[in-house]
């Protein structure tokens, strides 16, 4: 053991013995960032699995009771709680999607030789920098139907955005997809420029028109990237609280970490929504799953 | 490409550029607004048809920083306007009376969670810079068992929704005392940050070449003395970006904040919203404070630019 595993330059281990071995460094370095996020990251999950089995309620002084599996029963039974869920699907499907094809649209076009790429690129970057709580409050501006810049810009009168159920949540989605499509647009963009520039030389000499250059060519070789951002979005939204949250308080755009929010914060459900907040973890680990599978998959190529 | 071109695809080009330049311009829309709202005065700040032409003023930040119910004997907003830069400058811990040479000004509540914002952003970033970069080297540079499992380990503790792990952190920490502090907040934008850290710091260590530590060790140099004068001064671009990174993440979250924070170590991002309250806000106000905070990021991202593609992909796109 106190031999010090070195390879063969003995200069290497006379430097070595003078310091620290490189074992031990090694430990240093990298086991207290390991237990760190084992006290802050894992700890707590099995503090609130244990929660997630009683009637506890922060709230109160009243020390909890074990309930056994009723937390789970009682969640996978509500069909309140599934319509949150159906609402946050809603929500994934419809903003992913508007983002891609904004972004995705957007980097097409950029893909060309256009004065000022650059500036452009670092400019629509921004909105994906800001916090998307003070996103959701300045939309809120945006969108009001009086004063609103937006109906005023579209014409639409005093359409009411935010307190329309109907409408609420294409409102949030909107605001996501303003926020968000650069970012489907940075990484389309990277793969656009990857792609090799003789095939569309072939494809120009074999008479080959635009829908089938891009279907044929463009499309198959950016997919890979292409599937990261709607991976990595997909995640994203499924999380989605903020800006929900601060733009509308309409129920059909209670996603479901509003909803455990809720539970948890202000009815004060503490074992209730310790255990809801399991089953969304199950769903975001399966979801992680496909993430990093499709993640290696493009790291291989 | 340049070569050889139609009329018509000279056309299509042009009508591509004007696409790309109307696109920018409503992405960049809300941030204007918002920002030409900041310096409106209050009654121009509603009016339809919108005002885009109008005299700016500085009297919505006045307003974010003093409270509007003043105290008696103390100056009006407009004294205070008159006051010289380095009296205004003065923030003293919030909603506290900050002695300025014509009398008390009683601050609002924002100058002080735009410092709790600063203190927990920069703190957690150094920490969470610090502690990527050596475990980034260990990782980079030692055989570790189980490395892949190790660090698939390390990124997954980011993929949670923050409400999901903030429940039993709620519970820790009113256990431990640590809400509504700081270091509550630090911790846990440390821990979240940390991740992300690593990450992309075993990518910037990766790409310097092992042979230059080597031949510090050949010189007689320890590996810690290798690693600080040698590695480091190599990674310094990668953890400048990486800094960045960890500080806007730190600086906009809500989730968290808005738990674990009640007054003393709120942020802004939850404070702001709670301002609009009921009945009619003045959005000039909330659209400074808006701004002010907006202020960094926007600085940071253009300093940054050329390094946001590898961070926003996790290094999974090498440009």
């Amino acid at each position: 053991m106190a031999t010090v595993v070195m390879t063969s330059l003995d200069a290497k281990s006379r430097a070595a013995s003078r310091g620290m071995s490189d074992m031990k460094i090694r430990n240093l370095f990298i086991i207290p960032t390991i237990l760190f996020l084992i006290v802050f990251n894992i700890f707590p999950l099995i503090y609130s699995l244990g929660y997630s089995f009683t009637d506890f309620r922060a709230s109160t002084n009243v020390s909890a009771n074990f309930v056994g599996l009723q937390n789970y029963r009682e969640l996978l039974n509500d069909p309140f709680i599934w319509s949150n869920f159906a609402i946050t699907a809603k929500y994934v499907i419809v903003s992913v999607s508007g983002q891609v094809v904004v972004g995705f649209g957007t980097a097409m076009l950029l893909n060309r030789d256009i004065p000022l790429k650059g500036l452009l690129t670092t400019l629509l970057l921004l909105p994906m920098m800001l916090s998307m709580a003070v996103v959701g409050l300045f939309w809120k501006l945006l969108y009001d139907p009086s004063f609103g810049i937006i109906n005023y810009a579209l014409g639409f009168g005093s359409f009411e955005w935010l307190s329309n159920p109907d409408m609420a949540l294409y409102a949030v989605a909107i605001t996501d997809i303003w926020m968000w499509s650069p970012f489907v647009m940075l990484l389309s963009l990277a793969g656009l420029s990857a792609v090799p520039k003789h095939l569309y030389e072939a494809a120009a000499i074999d008479r080959a028109g635009p829908f089938y250059t891009f279907f044929r060519i463009t499309l198959p070789l950016v997919a890979p990237i292409l599937m990261i951002a709607i991976i990595f979005r997909t995640m994203e939204a499924f999380k989605t609280f903020d800006i929900a949250y601060i733009l509308t308080s309409q129920p059909t755009t209670e996603v479901i970490s509003i909803r455990l929010y809720k539970m948890a914060f202000q009815e004060w459900q503490t074992g209730r929504s310790c255990a809801l907040a399991y089953i969304v973890l199950i769903m975001v680990l399966a979801i992680t799953n496909i993430y990093v599978k499709y993640l290696n998959k493009v790291k291989e190529r | 490409m340049a070569a050889v071109r139609t009329r018509s695809e000279r056309a299509l080009n042009r009508l591509a550029i004007a696409a790309v330049l109307v696109i920018t311009l409503i992405f960049l829309a809300p941030i204007y607004w918002i920002t030409s709202t900041a310096f409106k005065p209050r009654n121009l700040a509603t009016t339809i048809p919108p005002t885009i032409v109008f005299e700016p003023e500085i009297s919505p930040f006045v307003k974010l920083f003093t409270k509007r119910s003043q105290m008696r004997g103390a100056p009006t907003p407009e004294e205070y306007a008159a006051a010289p830069w380095w009296e205004r400058l003065v923030f003293d811990g919030g909603e506290k009376v900050v002695r300025s040479g014509r009398g008390d000004i009683q601050l609002s509540g924002y100058p002080n969670r735009f410092m709790n914002s600063l203190i927990v952003a920069i703190s957690s970033t150094v920490l969470a810079v610090g502690m990527g970069t050596f475990t980034a080297y260990g990782f980079s540079r030692f055989k570790v068992k189980g490395e892949a499992d190790l660090l698939f380990f390390i990124l997954s503790t980011r993929m949670l929704p923050p409400v999901v792990v903030a429940i039993p952190m709620f519970l820790m920490y009113r256990a431990v005392g640590l809400n509504d502090t700081h270091w509550g907040l630090i911790i846990l934008y440390t821990a979240f940050n940390l991740s992300f850290s690593v990450w992309l710091m075993k990518g910037f260590i990766d790409e310097i070449p092992k042979e230059y530590e080597e031949a510090a060790l050949v010189d007689g140099y320890t590996r810690m003395e290798a690693f600080f004068k040698i590695v480091i001064p190599e990674a310094a671009t990668g953890i400048a970006a990486t800094a960045v990174f960890c500080f806007i993440t730190a600086w906009n979250e809500y989730a968290f904040a808005l738990i674990m924070t009640n007054r003393r170590a709120q942020t802004a991002p939850p404070f702001i919203p709670s301002q609009v309250g009921s009945g009619l806000p003045d959005w000039t106000v909330i659209a400074a404070g808006t701004f002010m905070f907006l202020l960094p990021v926007a600085i940071f991202t253009f300093l940054l630019r050329n390094h946001l593609l590898r961070g926003m992909s996790f290094g999974a796109i090498r440009k």
